[in-house]
């Protein structure tokens, strides 16, 4: 489905480069659809295409036999059924699967994910979030927000989407009221503070007649801001972090010839250049890019989003599943991560589980362990403690690794920092994950420097997390012996001043104490550390 | 091919996020699967697809046979294409003919095209891959091409008797896509799903991808049955009393069996008034494909019956 080019400046010279220049240089938007059942997604995005005539004469002879409309005008078809698929579905007239539609204008390519509206399928509404830059999540005008509204919009901002445009819908039928709409709109903003930094643009649309869906309504002229179509045109697409660091998971060692060695794979981070120093993780050893090869010539720098296959200055042992990072600012490498799960299986997500997870282009056997967490998406994302996850819920818990393996925290870098797990007997893909942090393990002594924490909840998680952590260095072992020690100390100090009224043998009493305690509760400790039993 | 963008990192167009995908797809499937084969079916979508493998796995050559399953019905052109590309790529080309079909005579003018489809395609492609244990086939389809295409998967199961299951389906988030195979279970990987016809047209335009000529327009005889021209590609096509075939310009927009594949008149020669054309089409490309006028609903039944 595309759009006619228009505006071609010389057609003496459209050949080649002019209609590249116009196609080519497009930039891409993907954004998911979401929104009640009946809210009018379906009617919404068929009329999106139909007014920017992008749906072809055989779709619509195909539209007027399938809605019956054998006769009347084009405009009053039923555009929703432009997006009925599978003949299940058909029957049951609902869209039950994640579904993608494609359509250009003259400005952007679009990839739009379809996503149901039922609860039940909210993993199909968290896959198509997971790639989307914006949310278009409708809502009726006339029954105003919902439960799943603020649900969607709370998965789209956990998943990393940046913008957020609500489109009130079915205007038509509150006669076109600014009143409905600022109500709404009210409403809304009342718990975005809960979504973190997003962008929200709200907009009144009657998908049923068109207005403001790519054309100005003439029944809102309250209203001033884009049409629909104008927010996704002109919507900021570029990649989030331009300042983010050189990533990229390498997904296939190419050894064509005996001297020639290269690390395929995508950007997931920043730039690479010829001479920077990377290291690779998790094995931390360091050497410089020497090359960037590409069928197409070799590069001097190449950005996110590239496949390209890099070799490296020295011999060092790199395969399929190491992260190849900035030097000057690498990935944590740990075998414990605490992550935000969203859990998709038939069954319950608990401690104790066993999955295979993928993580970038690494693999490995994962635990789950305690403390688990809820976030209550219907309850403006509180979070309480459980000892299991249901389907389609999201939590928070933590990763034991049989390996381990360099990530990022999600909301630092998204392709780093987010994996899936999967179940080891039916195979499936039974959970997102979002990594919160690479819980420090055993060995290293090196505290984490960034804990900038954006979002409550990964605040809360975290401190929780280290609380809880069973992992236990020996200094930090005996820096808790001596914390409690200082507070058993006082306490012993106290009450020995209470009971005798003498503050020097009650002063005498907590000095020996101690130094006899704190050796006890070192040797009691590191006891407790050889036993497995009771752990999760 | 365009210099900003072998330059710059960040200056990244939207056939170049398409291109960088696909190839991300490539790899991951050789990398996660035991044997790959690539499906090659000699249109411009295959010709895209192994344009793209040289590209994912340069300086080395893609690490996969190609395969045609080949009906016999194919048109002429379509065959020395075939046989050319692979000996200028230098890359493993088969060839697999369902041998049984061929005893049985089937052919779509005596057996209609839905039988013809499903012996001399959809059995035959099974035939191959179980002969040779192929556990992942790559292969062109797009997203944009039918409804029930629209919902299926990048990576998409098929059990162990080549079905597609529409209800169990994996869920792909991010660019993490899950392998793991059940017993018995293959699986068909897609890397041009987010890709449209129009897309197809510029890459090609953009890269220099040969493609059969037959999709250019040139005087070519055809016989009008039902609105449907058919190309008289050899004497296999029983004329009717009366039947003469006429020349007309003309070109094919998807490519398949000649005697179900219908032409469009038309004055688009080279890549350039193709895409132009594509643009001001007011019809989707499988109007012209005699198969998928069997039932509405029938693409999603020959897919779950194994139909790529
Ligand atoms: N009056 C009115 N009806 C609408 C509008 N948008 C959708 N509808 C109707 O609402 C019903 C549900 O629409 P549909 O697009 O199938 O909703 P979905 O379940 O969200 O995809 C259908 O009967 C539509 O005709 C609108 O803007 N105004």
């Amino acid at each position: 489905m595309n759009m006619h080019v228009s505006g071609l400046a010389n057609p003496a010279t459209l050949e080649r480069d002019a209609i590249l220049y116009n196609h080519e240089t497009k930039s891409l938007l993907r954004f998911i659809a979401c929104g009640s059942v009946d809210h009018g997604k379906s009617s919404l995005l068929g009329r999106l295409l139909f007014e920017a005539k992008l749906v072809l004469d055989d779709q619509i002879e195909t539209l007027r036999k399938d809605s019956g409309q054998l006769t009347g005008a084009v405009e009053d078809l039923d555009f929703s059924l432009l997006f009925d698929g599978l003949s299940a579905e058909r029957e049951q007239k609902i869209t039950i699967d994640l579904a993608y539609r494609f359509f250009a204008t003259e400005k952007r390519k679009f990839i739009v994910a379809d996503a149901p509206g039922h609860e039940q399928y909210t993993r199909n509404m968290a896959t198509g979030a997971s790639t989307a830059d914006l949310a278009l999540i409708l809502v009726n005008a006339q029954s105003g927000l919902t439960q799943q509204t603020r649900r969607h919009a709370l998965i789209a901002a956990t998943l990393g989407v940046r913008h957020l445009v609500v489109a009130v819908n079915k205007m038509d039928l509150v006669d076109f009221s600014q009143s409905a709409f600022a109500a709404i709109e009210t409403d809304f903003r009342k718990f975005a503070d809960r979504l973190g930094d997003v962008s929200i643009t709200f907009i009144p649309v009657s998908a049923r007649k068109g207005d403001n869906v790519v054309n100005r309504s003439p029944n809102m002229l309250w209203y001033r801001g884009p049409t629909l179509l104008d927010k996704l045109e002109t919507v900021d697409v570029t990649p989030r972090a331009a300042n983010e660091a050189f990533r990229m998971a390498v997904q296939w060692v190419s050894r064509p010839t005996a001297d020639f060695r290269g690390y395929c794979g995508m950007i997931a981070g920043g730039e690479v250049r010829p001479g920077m120093e990377i290291i690779v993780q998790p094995s931390g050893q360091r050497t410089r890019i020497d090359s960037i090869v590409t069928a197409d010539g070799v590069l001097d720098r190449a950005g996110v989003g590239r496949s390209v296959t890099l070799t490296l200055t020295d011999n060092v042992d790199v395969s399929r599943g190491d992260l190849l990072a900035d030097a000057a600012a690498p990935s944590q490498v740990s075998d414990r991560i605490s992550a935000r799960i969203f859990w998709m299986g038939q069954g319950t997500l608990s401690p104790g589980g066993r999955y295979h997870i993928k993580l970038g282009t690494a693999s490995a056997a994962a635990n789950i362990a305690g403390p688990m967490h809820l976030i209550d998406l219907g309850q403006d994302a509180t979070i309480t403690p459980v000892d299991r996850l249901m389907n389609n819920e999201f939590g928070l818990c933590t990763l034991e690794l049989d390996r381990p393996l360099a990530a990022d925290r999600y909301d630092q870098n998204r392709e780093t920092g987010s994996f899936i797990l999967i179940d080891a007997e039916t195979h499936d893909t039974v959970a997102m994950g979002l990594v919160e942090d690479a819980v420090i393990p055993a060995v290293a002594v090196t505290p984490a420097t960034d804990t900038v924490r954006t979002s409550i909840v990964g605040k809360v998680f975290v401190r929780v997390a280290r609380l809880l952590g069973a992992n236990e260095s020996h200094t930090r072992s005996i820096a808790k012996a001596m914390s409690w020690r200082a507070t058993g100390s006082l306490d012993t100090f106290v009450i020995g001043f209470v009971i005798t009224g003498n503050a020097a043998i009650a002063g005498s009493i907590a000095g020996t104490e101690i130094l006899t305690k704190v050796a006890l509760y070192y040797c009691h400790e590191r006891v407790w550390a050889l036993v497995p039993w009771g752990r999760r | 091919m365009n210099d900003i963008s072998l330059t710059s990192g960040t200056t990244h167009s939207y056939l170049d996020q398409l291109e960088a995908e696909s190839i991300h797809i490539m790899r991951e499937t050789v990398a996660e699967c035991e044997k790959t084969v690539m499906l090659y079916s000699i249109g411009k979508d295959s010709s895209v697809l192994l344009h793209l493998a040289m590209k994912a796995f340069y300086p080395g050559k893609p690490p996969f046979p190609l395969l045609h399953v080949d009906t016999t019905w194919k048109f002429r052109e379509m065959i020395e294409f075939r046989d050319r590309r692979a000996k200028e790529l230098g890359i493993d080309l088969m060839v697999h003919t369902n041998q049984d079909g061929v005893a049985r005579g089937v052919g779509p003018i005596t057996h209609g095209s839905e039988l013809h489809t499903d012996v001399m395609k959809t059995q035959a492609l099974r035939q191959a891959l179980d002969l040779h244990g192929f556990d992942a086939a790559i292969g062109g389809a797009r997203r944009d091409e039918d409804k029930s295409r629209a919902k299926e998967r990048i990576f998409s199961f098929r059990n162990s008797h080549h079905r597609w299951d529409p209800k169990r389906q994996r869920p792909e988030p991010w660019r993490l896509f899950n392998a793991h195979k059940r017993k018995g279970e293959s699986i068909r990987v897609f890397p041009l799903s987010n890709w449209t016809e129009l897309d197809v047209w510029l890459y090609i335009h953009r890269e220099n991808i040969p493609v059969v000529p037959l999709y250019f327009a040139k005087p070519r005889p055809v016989v009008n049955r039902g609105g449907v021209l058919i190309m008289v590609d050899d004497d296999r096509l029983p004329l009717e009393v009366n039947e003469v075939p006429q020349v007309r310009n003309v070109r094919f927009r998807t490519l398949g069996c000649y005697p179900l594949t219908g032409a469009v008149e038309s004055e688009a020669a080279t890549t350039e008034d193709i895409i132009r054309e594509t643009l001001d089409s007011r019809h989707s490309e499988r109007r012209d494909r005699v198969i998928d006028k069997d039932g509405s609903a029938s693409m999603e039944r020959k897919k779950q019956e194994g139909y790529f």
